[in-house]
């Protein structure tokens, strides 16, 4: 089969996801379109060259609705020969939606493909498109639905992190996400985002609160044990799938899990051939990628699960990856993945992640494959595995190697 | 024309009075003849020109409509889905065919035609069907009776309203109480129903009928608030609208977080709600029609109609008094002992309308039960529930003494004395020595056979057990236990009595235990055997529950105490000597007990630990210590399983050794003695729904891997050997 390479990858820098944040003036077209623009430009194509653009969006209802990617694409100025394909697979559609990109160049339909996602979570609430899961009664009965955050409580709960282990491990991503920032370290991919008259109102992640420390996470409250003990009373659904627990220990809050960010990232992907022909240098090839489905209930263990796919199909071990890049929808989910896997902490989410700097819905996917290959490159190291935790039990994997 | 069920009567105004009254029926249901004349009605109302409009009304005191026949809807039978669901539909046909006039809801909503104006004029309660009649009307007034309900309680016999209930409740008052109402079956009463928009107007009973024909002659064309085009769906309603986006969330969490998904009807009404509240109308009425199908052909709605309405009403009527004895008249009851038991007996009696002497030793102890009821009503008057001066009036129903001559003229005497054996003879001789010479003596005892303790009478034809559960006001089961000479007055009184405190009564033989108490130990050291065995008390639990137990079997172990079941077995351990059969939990109840003083909750710490308020927190970490976690937990299906079948087989022993006389009583004393699953209709009734040979082989299979406390009794086997069920078998 077709290799699939990585020639570029670019994001916009998240925006808190609020009417104060720096990029809620930006409409969802807008912030997609100048991502687009620019993968395009600082390639030297034309746009003509690239066939097809598929983007995650989790709330693709309202101004990030009617396939947000073909309204963005013309948006950008590409020729109107470039298709567009709007792709949900919640909190995994930016790695989904690069996947895709790879899968159609792999499988001989592209020469060039660009993979990403835009989520604009202070324009397109999350929830806004509703969905029979959690309130269709048929649905949600038989598939105990619970909201991700009881999840998150139900795996600290399961497996034993205490609110000190997660707080810790949050702790840890603010610092990391500081050192990264301080250092550089996402130089190349960022990119500033521009007003109407073009003046840019965001160059870094707005989010990140890198002085953060155990006392001031201790003084929040947990964010879920109001919905989990009383009305309506989720825990004891969590309970119900989990009978061996007695209690849910509610250990998240809006310190230890992922922040609400407004953001947009693409990934240009191609054939070896297609590369040579338009002068573009490959960065990563795309070694595997894998999509599983798991529980819904306790839903974010999915991670595991298509790791280890991505892996089988690879034909690799768990040895021969250097880098993890693991999006930290919440503390748990991350301690759960560690420990799962036996990995060491110093080679997971190196540069911070989601707590600290948000989680885009539709874009972190392809955000943190960019975020992953920068810090390839600047280690020297040759692999690494992206991966994300999705609603109603999901997992999606991809294995990189660089090379040059 | 004329009719059986109702009358009609037209007005100089044209407007038809229809009167609904059931012959040689106390209580007007919807039952085969009153649908088939009140479609013949409707078809002739609709096309007949002098007919202006309508008010239906009911000629029975006792209310308007009572609902479906629920015999007539247990015993449907259909050969294909298509045949059950014509039957289902036939009510919501009708009642949308009054509603509509007979018109389209396209032509309806164009405005351009209308119905003639039905109103009904509820006289009293409407429950079900009876109030899916009233909905269907374009106008409802009630009389102002604050007891008066209105209400739609099929989902406790596992139905769904299926004339139209599901969809015109929230179309009139929103998802959200709509929810309430059906999910929790209860009804409201005339100024909530009216506050929350369900009837339009309530008056005083001597206006009904004209307020009625009023709004009928002022209203001469009416189209139903869901037939308009501005129709607003009060609250929101649909997939997109974020308040019943929220709405549904929450719901669907609470049934099934109450109902651990057990219940289908719950799940079918939810859907009804979902689902018809974004369809148009007729539609929604063909889809709430399909889910009551679908409930109709279950097990469910067929074992819960049996034991928890026909089996239950039949048992309360007194279906196992013995015919021929004339009616015990009881008007004052002397309760021997002041304690626990004796001062719920005492509180039962008084609220039956029935006058009590309550003695105990002292007068000290027999106020003790007078205490018990003044908190309570106490209570009940601070909420509002009770007006104070029938509050004293309960209170003055109770006389404490210690002087036996106090009970020279009572009509029965309950005794809850402390259960040792000279204790009984000694309050037996004393209370013969003074009550009438055909008084009847009950013994409320938990644990010494009847016919023992008869022989401390003198005349043990009257004697005769009634067992309570604890608390007596709240635990819905009487055990009624006829020892070897008594006799049939004495059965009686103990009926006649039953009827009075609205008990379910069942017929138990005299052995040790009785029935509920047969069945209950061996559960109970279910559980406690897989503490033993390394399981997780929190799985044990949870298990129990999802099985539909209200509670956790180590929980209820800690309510009833460790160091009452401690006792017993040490009680019967000394009384059966040599016969005593080992249940094989003595070793860890005596760790509980004696070695490490966990007794239970109100001894501060059991399974669970308390605060000081006794509050449970959560199960003590320590048990892993006297009993390590085995490595691999067993699943929570095998759990159940167990603790099912544990129940299952000690109530068929009981059945096989004529403890308990039918399946009927089986279910009954199972599901309000101990709270079995519900849903099932008892054990009896499980045992046919999953099938006796079924239930052999995985009793079969259970003690092979468990032990022999599992085997099947034999008459099972043979029962299942010839392809028998229980319920036929017993007819």
């Amino acid at each position: 089969m077709t290799e699939a390479y990585i020639y570029d990858a670019v994001r916009s820098p998240r925006g808190k996801g609020r009417p104060d944040g720096a990029l809620h003036e930006i409409t969802p077209i807008d912030l997609a379109s100048q991502v687009l623009a620019a993968i395009r430009d600082r390639n030297g194509l034309s746009g003509e060259e690239i066939e097809d653009v598929a983007f995650g969006c989790v709330s693709p209802v309202g101004e990030q609705g009617a396939v947000i990617t073909r309204t963005a694409i013309l948006a950008a100025g590409y020729p109107h020969t470039t298709s567009g394909i709007q792709v949900n697979r919640f909190c995994g559609s930016g790695l989904e939606a690069s996947n895709i990109a790879a899968a159609k160049v792999k499988s001989g339909e592209c020469d060039l493909a660009v993979g990403g996602g835009i989520e604009s979570m202070s324009r397109v609430p999350m929830g806004s498109d509703g969905g029979a899961w959690p309130i269709d009664p048929r649905s949600a009965i038989a598939n105990y639905f619970i909201p991700q955050g009881i999840s998150a409580d139900l795996i600290a709960t399961k497996y034993g992190y205490s609110r000190d282990d997660v707080d810790a491990y949050a702790v840890e991503s603010q610092k990391r996400a500081g050192r990264a920032w301080a250092e550089k370290r996402f130089a190349r991919s960022i990119l500033p985002i521009k007003d109407v008259i073009g003046e840019v109102v965001l160059d870094h992640d707005e989010l990140m609160r890198p002085q953060t420390d155990m006392q001031s996470l201790g003084a929040l409250a947990p964010a879920f044990q109001m919905m989990g003990t009383m009305m309506p009373g989720f825990d004891d659904i969590a309970i119900m799938r989990y009978p061996d627990v007695e209690k849910i220990n509610h250990v998240h809050h809006a310190g230890n899990s992922s922040g609400i960010v407004d953001g947009s990232a693409a990934v240009l992907i191609g054939t070896k051939e297609a590369g040579e022909k338009y002068g573009l240098k490959a960065r990563a090839r795309i070694v595997s990628m894998a999509s599983i489905g798991s529980e819904p209930a306790i839903m974010l263990t999915g991670p595991e699960f298509a790791a280890q796919k991505a892996l089988a199909r690879a034909g690799m071990n768990k040895g021969d990856i250097d880098v993890w890049e693991l999006n930290e929808a919440f503390a748990s989910v991350v301690l759960r993945f560690m420990e799962a896997m036996n990995i060491d902490h110093s080679d997971i989410n190196v540069n911070g992640g989601a707590i600290a700097m948000g989680h885009p819905l539709g874009a972190t996917g392809a955000m943190i494959l960019g975020t992953v290959l920068d810090e390839l490159e600047r280690s020297g190291k040759s692999t690494a595995l992206t991966t994300l935790c999705i609603g109603a039990g999901m997992g999606t994997a991809t294995i990189i190697e660089r090379v040059n | 024309m004329t009719y059986k069920t109702f009358s009609v009567e037209i007005d100089a105004d044209g407007i038809a009075l229809l009167t609904i009254d059931l012959p040689d029926a106390s209580m007007n249901v919807w039952n085969g003849a009153l649908i088939e004349e009140f479609a013949k009605w409707v078809d002739d109302f609709t096309t007949n020109d002098a007919v202006k409009g309508a008010v239906i009304t009911s000629g029975k005191k006792s209310g308007f409509l009572a609902g479906a026949d629920l015999t007539m809807l247990g015993g449907a039978k259909a050969n294909s889905t298509k045949e059950a669901f014509d039957q289902a539909f036939a009510l919501n046909a009708l009642l949308r065919k009054m509603e509509t006039g007979g018109q389209s809801a396209k032509d309806l909503s164009s405005g351009k035609v209308s119905a003639k104006p039905v109103a009904c004029a509820l006289n009293g309660l409407a429950l079900g069907g009876g109030l899916e009649l009233a909905l269907a009307c374009h106008y409802r007034v009630v009389i102002d009776h604050p007891k008066i309900q209105l209400g739609m309680p099929e989902v406790m016999v596992g139905l769904l309203p299926g004339g139209g209930g599901t969809q015109r409740t929230p179309r009139l008052i929103g998802l959200q109480n709509a929810a309430m109402m059906i999910i929790q079956g209860k009804a409201l009463d005339p100024a909530t129903a009216k506050a929350q928009g369900l009837v339009h107007d309530v008056v005083p009973a001597a206006d009904l009928i004209a307020h009625a024909k009023a709004w009928v002659k002022a209203n001469p064309k009416v189209t139903a608030p869901w037939d308009k085009k501005d129709f607003k769906f009060p609250g929101g309603a649909g997939a997109m609208d974020p308040r019943a986006v929220q709405l549904f969330v929450g719901l669907n969490a609470m049934a099934h977080k109450e109902s651990k998904g057990n219940f289908d009807a719950i799940k079918a009404i939810l859907s009804c709600l979902y689902e018809g509240s974004i369809l148009p109308f007729d539609t929604a009425l063909r889809v709430e029609s399909k889910y009551f199908t679908k409930l109709l052909s279950g097990s469910q709605a067929k074992n819960m109609i049996r034991t928890l309405f026909i089996n239950k009403q039949a048992a309360e009527k007194g279906a196992g008094r013995p015919a021929g004895v004339p009616p015990v008249e009881i008007k004052k009851v002397g309760v021997l002992g002041g304690g626990l038991m004796g001062s719920g007996i005492t509180h039962v009696t008084v609220k039956g309308g029935m006058d009590v002497v309550v003695l105990d030793r002292s007068l000290e102890d027999a106020n003790k039960a007078v205490n018990y009821s003044r908190k309570i009503i106490d209570k009940a008057v601070s909420r509002g529930k009770m007006t104070k001066e029938a509050g004293d009036a309960f209170m003055a129903r109770i006389t404490p003494t210690d002087n036996y001559d106090d009970l020279k003229d009572v009509d029965l005497i309950i005794e809850a004395v402390f259960e040792r054996p000279d204790v009984k003879a000694d309050v037996i001789k004393k209370a013969e020595a003074v009550i009438g010479p055909d008084v009847v003596f009950a013994s409320n005892t938990s644990t010494l056979p009847i016919t023992g303790l008869a022989k401390n009478s003198s005349r043990p034809e009257l004697f005769v057990g009634l067992h309570f559960f604890s608390p007596v006001e709240k635990m819905p089961l009487l055990e009624i236990i006829p020892g070897a000479l008594t006799g049939d007055r004495a059965l009686a009184a103990a009926f006649d009595y039953n009827a009075k405190i609205k008990k379910t009564p069942i017929v138990v033989k005299d052995v040790r235990g009785f029935f509920t108490n047969r069945v209950f130990p061996p559960y109970m050291g279910e559980a406690m055997k897989l503490v033993t065995e390394g399981v997780k008390p929190a799985l044990i639990e949870n298990a129990a529950k999802a099985l539909g137990m209200p509670i956790g079997p180590l929980a209820l172990l800690d309510e009833t105490t460790l160091q009452l079941g401690y006792d017993v077995m040490q009680s019967t351990k000394k009384e059966l000597g040599d016969a005593y059969q080992p249940s094989g939990t003595e070793d860890f109840m005596e760790l509980m007990v004696v070695t490490l003083g966990r007794k239970g909750r109100r001894f501060g710490s059991g399974f669970y630990d308390y605060d000081a308020k006794g509050e449970r927190l959560s199960l003590w970490q320590g048990m892993a210590q006297h009993y390590p976690l085995a490595a691999e937990q067993p699943s929570v299906e095998e759990v159940k399983q167990r603790l099912l079948y544990i129940q299952l087989i000690a109530t068929a022993q009981c059945f096989e050794e004529d403890v308990v006389k039918d399946p009927q009583s089986a279910d009954l004393g199972a599901i309000f003695g101990w709270g079995f699953a519900p849903y099932t209709g008892g054990p009896m009734s499980y045992i046919d729904t999953v099938g006796l040979e079924n239930f052999v082989r995985t009793a079969d299979n259970l003690a092979q891997r468990f032990g022999s406390r599992f085997a099947p009794p034999k008459s099972f086997r043979e029962m299942a050997d010839k392809g028998e069920t229980l319920y036929k078998a017993a007819a």
